[in-house]
């Protein structure tokens, strides 16, 4: 198994903890994904999602401007599939509409904001969230900040190469894929619901 | 595309927060509105933290209500008190180091006009006259030079109010102010002449005592810059906090600066903007 130096896991890590990149946590190639810091199938991942989303108090999603807004019929059917797989879980949605900072602060009830995450993690006593849809960088600033001051479990689910900094990310994260997740979270449900 | 960024994808729209259903149900975006309509639509700023009185809110506000095309505007703003208003504003808006602001609206609508090529996308300065008269005027006066086709607009408070009130290129002589208690030893620069001189196609002064007047000037001058080239509009900012009068008092200060021509106000068009506007107000014109 891959030696993890840093583990990525749930914080408070504390003010100015490190980015994982610079720890030495590297991005996923095509077909695997970061679990905590470390390489692994994507399936393996898809399924320990399901776990944590299924075991969650209070799973949220926060779906940032690329699902939110009617960009294109992609970013329409992405934003379908990713609102069923929220009721799938279920989990509930508090949106990231876009990256102002909107000082002297947002409401942390209706929104989440990049420049304070902390703040919609803590008041919603979040334990389990999901990043889909938000812009790398302001991805990166919001993980490492939930990272940093809260216990929140993060996971984010990314169109392009996925987060060093979520405790579980996978890469290019298309419709397809989120269908495909859902399917998981699906079939792990069922089990679950067998076992007991 | 464009319209799209205020449509809010189908299943989405009860989550939303308020603020942004109402810009999607009443806002400005392709309705070609003008700021005799404020107080019709929902404004693309509603709240700001900047002094109550401030000449820069109060123009902000009319610039906001003038663009043309909202929805496919991009701002660029540097270093000042205007600047702090920005994260409250609902348009794409980049902020750029100090002064810096002509050259990186001049890669983006180079960047614009690559990626969109059949689309109109306007790029739009706004700083004050310390981004724009002193630290940043070497860079823009270069993008005239360039005859870069980009609307730069200075909200003209004759100082640097956010750092405590120090006098700038742009204060008038004999301006006192909480750090230059001498008084100014130099006159105001004449902006609007150099950047006529320096490659402007259109280059005019407004005060937002003249609100319809100044909703038609930053209208013309981004329509322009869209097809001719580079446009400079200087709007005069009362700063009640620095130049120590009542807040209430802001716009009888602009309208007496306007009247006994203390603010000149002024507009240059080249012949081809001239003729290009003309065009304009036939078009416009109501049958
Ligand atoms: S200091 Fe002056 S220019 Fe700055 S926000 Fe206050 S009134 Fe406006």
């Amino acid at each position: 198994m891959q030696k993890v130096d840093y583990p990525v896991l749930a914080g408070p890590e504390g003010y100015l903890s490190p980015s994982a990149a610079s720890m030495g946590v590297v991005l996923p190639d095509e077909g695997e994904a970061l679990v905590e810091g470390r390489i692994v199938p994507e399936e393996e991942a898809m399924e320990k999602i399901a776990e944590k989303l299924l075991s969650a108090k209070n799973p949220f999603f926060f779906p940032g401007p690329l699902i939110l807004w009617a960009w294109n019929e992609k970013a329409v059917e992405k934003a379908k599939a990713v609102k069923e797989m929220t009721e799938v879980v279920p989990a509930k949605i508090i949106p990231m509409p876009d990256y102002r900072p909107k000082y002297p602060t947002i409401n942390p009830r209706e929104e989440i904001n990049p420049n304070h995450p902390n703040l919609t993690i803590w008041h919603n006593k979040i334990d389990v969230c999901v990043f889909i849809g938000v812009h790398c960088h302001y991805a990166n600033l919001a993980l490492k900040i939930v990272r940093g001051g809260t216990n929140c479990y993060t996971i984010a689910l990314c169109g392009e190469y996925g987060h060093e900094d979520a405790m579980i990310t996978l890469r290019d994260v298309h419709t397809e894929k989120v269908r495909q997740l859902t399917e998981v979270i699906k079939r792990a449900k069922a089990e679950r619901k067998g076992r007991r | 595309m464009s319209a799209n960024i205020v449509k809010i994808s189908p299943g989405f729209e009860e989550i939303m927060p308020e603020d942004y259903r109402n810009l999607v149900k009443d806002g400005p975006y392709g309705r070609g509105l003008d700021v005799d309509k404020l107080g019709t639509f929902k404004e693309l700023i509603e709240e700001h933290p900047l002094c109550a009185g401030c000449g820069l809110a109060l123009s902000l506000r009319l610039i906001l209500a003038s663009l043309p095309n909202p929805e496919d505007t991009v701002i660029v703003g540097t270093t000042g008190c205007n600047s702090l208003s920005f994260s409250q504003v609902a348009i794409h808006n980049i902020h750029s180091l100090f002064g810096n602001q002509n050259a990186v609206a001049t890669g983006l609508k180079r960047a614009l006009k690559i990626r969109f090529p059949q689309k109109a996308k306007d790029v739009v300065v706004i700083g004050g006259d310390g981004g724009i008269g002193d630290i940043g005027l070497g860079m823009v006066m270069h993008s005239w030079f360039r005859r870069e086709k980009i609307t730069t607009i200075m909200l003209d408070n004759e100082s640097y109010s956010n750092t405590g009130g120090q006098e700038s290129g742009m204060s008038c002589e004999g301006a006192v102010l909480n750090m230059a208690p001498t008084g100014k030893k130099f006159p105001k620069i004449s902006l609007p002449e150099i950047a006529r001189d320096a490659g402007c196609v259109y280059s005019a002064t407004i005060t937002p005592a003249s609100p319809k007047r100044l909703g038609k000037v930053v209208k013309q001058a981004i329509l322009i810059a869209r097809e001719l080239g580079p446009t400079y509009v200087q709007i005069y900012c009362p700063c009640p906090t620095n130049y120590k009068f009542k807040p209430q008092e802001s716009l009888k200060r602009a309208k007496e600066k306007e009247k006994d021509g203390s603010y000149p106000i002024k507009e240059y068009l080249s012949p081809p903007a001239k003729e290009f506007v003309e065009g304009l107000e036939v078009v416009n014109k109501p049958r």
